[in-house]
């Protein structure tokens, strides 16, 4: 790490990775700055865009005409509620895996990977079918199993790769004092790998949170999460582009900011713990 | 009461036996080191006894009563592990309480053993710290406070002084054998070093490949080693061997001399060999000494010696102390 | 570590998981295979009746199914090599030191947070649009014809999107592999005369094989159901020129009720999945073992 850089070729990255990442930003920060003008400024020319008024106007429009608040609320639901249901599920398989690891073990993981290649459109029909007769369609129930049975190959990953790191004689320890199973897990093991479940958690819900295709296919309204709220946006009426930014801002906002928070663990978690 | 008793106790893992049948009785009591060299399954007996691992075949008994199938909480033995497994996310005062909370005793009791086991244990001002803010030694003597206050049958140590520096070893051993006298309670202490078997067993028990070669006391296998392996093994520096004509002499296949049991002199001896290395040490001197025919005898003698690299002296083993072993290396008596 | 007591509690802890995810494989499967064999529209209710590979015969001679199947390729293929080889240039340019690296960093892994169904609209209006957008703006500032990229080249467009998505992930999980990398041994390389090609080409590549690997099992997985980009700019339009394989199969059952085509389309994808996920579990295996 100790390598002499010259301040000319540190200036010169500089300005390179600067003009890379803003240039990668910039749809993103367009979509902001649309947000915040009107339906009338946001269709001209950069430069008018730019020196138009600033308003907050599509952001009270968007909430009125399609009830945001239902929409986050729902995505809210959907992607923590999944998310704790996984886990719920995963640390106990994790557990297993990683600290009473069986000839098995691997070929389990590996299987649970291989769920996740399953095309989701190979079982669309069924599912919907499933959903109809069930009465689950556009109910965030419904919607919350799925996402939780999609993202769990993940979640056990995740989970598994991080209790991998935990010596397992703290475990053998707690044993020899006297914990049942349910205390080694609840009172050593969970504190001890807080750190890697609340990455998993992060993760996880940014995946849910963003999951397009069976929230597009099994919601209509009721249990419509923001995925499927802007999509309403995609035939337009009339001039749209303010209304739409300020609804695609607040959709991924919330996501953009956790996911800043995550980004370390991102690599790990959705490599399943190859890359670190 | 804490007498354990392995019956034809016997580990394999998947094809490979580590642990062959064997049997052993610990009394209550009893401080029992296991020693051996590394790999030798040591570990493996230990855990068996814990029950962290399922025998093979075999049964075990703690107190007269069949412990085999009972899981390690409900076995009533404390252990303490090399890398002393703290709980990293409590403080030293929630690690020892750690047992006794999980054994559903009141919070005030709780409190009265914890403060007691800390204050035998010097850890009194460290209570609200969390282990990684301590030091090898005081960790160390935190994993001790976690076994000693459920008052268990038994205690078991996995080679608990190996991450210590020399210094604090010799210190924690002592506190280790002082807190033995005063608990009486069985300990099973295992280490790969001999010093700490000699200085703290009762009982020691050498094992090899995991097989017993012998259990006897301290000095029991110092003088009276059954095998080449056990008096190599025991004693330091290590027995000179000797093998071929001169053992002959001794109608042995070979014979062993401790280091100390042989005499050097200028002028007159049995064999007569070169100098080489040799280790000053002040309180003794070790010289490393080669003689025709035998090969390089190793030689203690007390206090400073002037002998160099290159002298001539002779050498005289003390007949008394000389172990003669047959073809299968066991000691003729 | 492991008893009896153990081995009995841990088969108990991983059934609930195992049991679900066999459960969410199995079912659905089955009644895809079922429907498959099926006369079956959701529009006719009571006509089901089994009409062997019917459906299978349709599907597969369907010309939109080769289109589908050559758009999913190249869909999968564009994105993968426009994320890799940009990943790793974006990746070798950020692993230098500068200044602000932490905020660059930030704005560069932003775009995968974002929602598929917004980037798509993002793209589709605001700057793709041949009236009002972006492109179309510059391209009149320059006094030329703005050009209709969702009509006229489609599948280029989408995969342009698509990868502004993945883009992020690969530089990301590339650039933490690349700071992995010992940095004694390109200071060896260097002392032993290597010049920054082949440091990066006999050092750095091998090293980032692993990382590379990765970024093409998890892209590929996702890319292989890219959907929601499809639905919201182009509608597979124009035509099925847009159309890949997830896309086909959503039109035939959801749009058009027609529940056994659908389900033999699913089939179809699963086998084709499942060609792909060997192949990519082999070489992932053979990567991830080490
Ligand atoms: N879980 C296990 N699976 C397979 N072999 C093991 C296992 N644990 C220990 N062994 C083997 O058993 C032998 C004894 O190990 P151990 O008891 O740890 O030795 P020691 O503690 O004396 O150094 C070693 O050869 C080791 O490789
Ligand atoms: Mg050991």
């Amino acid at each position: 790490m100790a390598r002499k850089v010259s301040q000319n070729r540190k200036a010169l990255v500089t300005v390179a990775a600067w003009a890379v990442g803003i240039a990668i930003f910039f749809p993103i920060l367009w979509t902001v700055i649309l947000s915040f003008k009107s339906e009338g400024d946001a269709i001209k020319t950069p430069f008018e865009v730019l020196s138009a008024n600033w308003t907050l106007e599509s952001y009270s429009t968007v909430q009125e005409r399609s009830n945001y608040l239902r929409h986050f609320w729902n995505s809210v639901v959907l992607s923590v509620g999944s998310t704790l249901l996984g886990l719920l599920i995963a640390v106990p398989a994790a557990w297993a895996m990683a600290f009473v690891p069986g000839k098995r073990t691997k070929d389990v993981l590996m299987w649970m990977l291989s769920t996740k290649m399953l095309p989701p459109v190979g079982v669309l029909v069924p599912l919907y079918l499933i959903f109809r007769d069930f009465g689950l369609l556009d109910t965030r129930i419904g919607l919350v199993i799925v996402l939780t049975l999609i993202n769990l190959p993940i979640i056990v990953w995740m989970l598994y790769t991080y209790f991998r790191e935990i010596p397992g004689e703290i475990l053998e320890a707690a044993r020899m004092d006297g914990a049942t199973l349910r205390a080694e897990i609840l009172y050593v093991l969970t504190p001890m790998a807080v750190p890697g479940i609340a990455s998993t958690l992060l993760l996880n819900i940014i995946l849910a949170w963003n999951e397009a295709f069976w929230t597009l296919n099994l919601t209509a309204a009721k249990a419509a999460p923001l995925t499927a709220f802007i999509a309403s946006y995609s035939s337009p009426e009339g001039l749209f582009y303010a209304k739409l930014s300020a609804a695609s801002t607040m959709a991924i906002a919330p996501i953009l900011i956790m996911g800043w928070f995550s980004q370390k663990q991102l690599v790990r978690g959705l490599t399943f713990g190859a890359v670190k | 009461m804490g007498r354990i008793t392995l019956d034809k106790v016997r580990k394999a893992f998947g094809e490979v036996e580590v642990i062959p049948p064997l049997d052993l009785t610990i009394d209550d009591g009893e401080f029992v080191v296991f020693v051996g060299p590394s790999g030798c399954g040591k570990s493996t007996l230990l855990r068996l006894i814990a029950g962290l691992e399922d025998i093979t075949s075999g049964q075990i008994r703690i107190d007269r009563e069949d412990a085999t199938d009972v899981p390690p909480a409900k076995r009533g033995l404390a252990m303490v592990f090399q890398s002393y497994a703290l709980y990293p996310h409590m403080s030293v005062r929630k690690n020892i309480a750690f047992p006794l909370k999980m054994a559903g005793m009141d919070p005030t009791e709780i409190d009265k053993r914890v403060n007691e086991a800390a204050s035998v244990l010097n850890l009194a001002q460290y209570l609200d710290r969390r282990p990684g803010q301590l030091s090898g030694g005081q960790r160390q003597r935190v994993a001790i406070g976690r076994a000693i206050v459920r008052e268990p049958k038994a205690f078991l140590f996995d080679e608990p002084l190996s991450n210590l520096d020399a210094a604090l070893r010799v210190n924690m051993r002592l506190e280790i054998s002082e807190l033995h006298q005063t608990l009486k309670t069985t300990m099973i202490y295992v280490t790969h070093d001999q010093v700490e078997a000699m200085t703290m067993a009762d009982k020691i028990v050498v094992l090899h490949a995991g097989r017993i070669e012998q259990v006897g006391s301290p000095l029991e296998l110092y003088r009276t080693p059954r095998n080449r392996f056990v008096a190599g093994f025991i004693g330091s520096p290590k027995m000179n061997f000797v093998e071929g004509a001169e053992a002959a002499k001794y109608d042995a296949h070979s014979i062993g001399i401790r280091p100390e049991h042989v005499d050097m002199s200028r002028e007159s001896g049995v064999w007569q060999g070169r100098v080489g290395v040799s280790e000053h040490l002040g309180s003794d001197t070790f010289s490393h000494v080669h003689v025709d025919g035998i090969g390089t005898i190793n030689v203690r003698t007390s206090g400073e010696v002037d002998v160099r690299h290159g002298d001539t002296v002779w050498l005289t083993p003390t007949a008394a102390n000389i172990h003669r072993f047959d073809k299968e290396g066991l000691a003729i008596r | 570590m492991a008893t009896k007591h153990s081995r009995a509690a841990a088969r108990l802890m991983i059934s609930p998981a195992v049991l679900l995810l066999l459960g969410w494989m199995i079912v659905p499967l089955a009644m895809t295979l079922y429907f498959s064999f099926q006369r079956y529209n959701l529009l006719m209710p009571g006509m089901e009746e089994f009409t062997g590979f019917t459906n299978y015969r349709f599907f597969l001679t369907d010309p939109a199914f080769f289109a589908a199947l050559l758009h999913t390729l190249q869909l999968v293929l564009g994105v993968l090599v426009i994320t890799i080889v940009g990943g790793v240039l974006l990746a070798l340019l950020l692993d230098q030191p500068f200044w602000g690296q932490g905020i660059v960093r930030i704005l560069v892994i932003a775009p995968f947070f974002v929602m598929p169904t917004v980037s798509a609209l993002v793209w589709k209006n605001m700057f793709l649009n041949p009236v009002n957008g972006l492109f179309a703006h510059i391209a009149k500032f320059f006094g030329l014809q703005p050009y209709d990229f969702l009509a006229q080249a489609p599948l280029a467009s989408i995969i342009g999107i698509v990868s502004w998505q993945w883009l992020p992930f690969a530089t990301l999980i590339l650039l933490t592999a690349l700071q992995s990398l010992d940095q004694e041994q390109l200071e060896a390389a260097e002392m032993d005369g290597a010049g920054p090609m082949s440091r990066f080409t006999y050092i750095m590549l091998p090293h980032l094989a692993r990382a590379i690997t990765v970024v093409i099992l998890i892209q590929t997985i996702f890319l292989l159901s890219v959907f929601a980009e499809i639905l919201v700019t182009t509608n597979g339009g124009p035509g099925t020129a847009s159309t890949n394989l997830t896309y086909l199969i959503y039109v035939q059952s959801l749009l058009q009720f027609d529940v056994g085509g659908g389900s033999a389309g699913g089939v179809v994808a699963i086998i084709l999945a499942n060609i792909v996920a060997i192949f990519l579990m082999r070489m992932i295996g053979k990567n991830l073992e080490s």
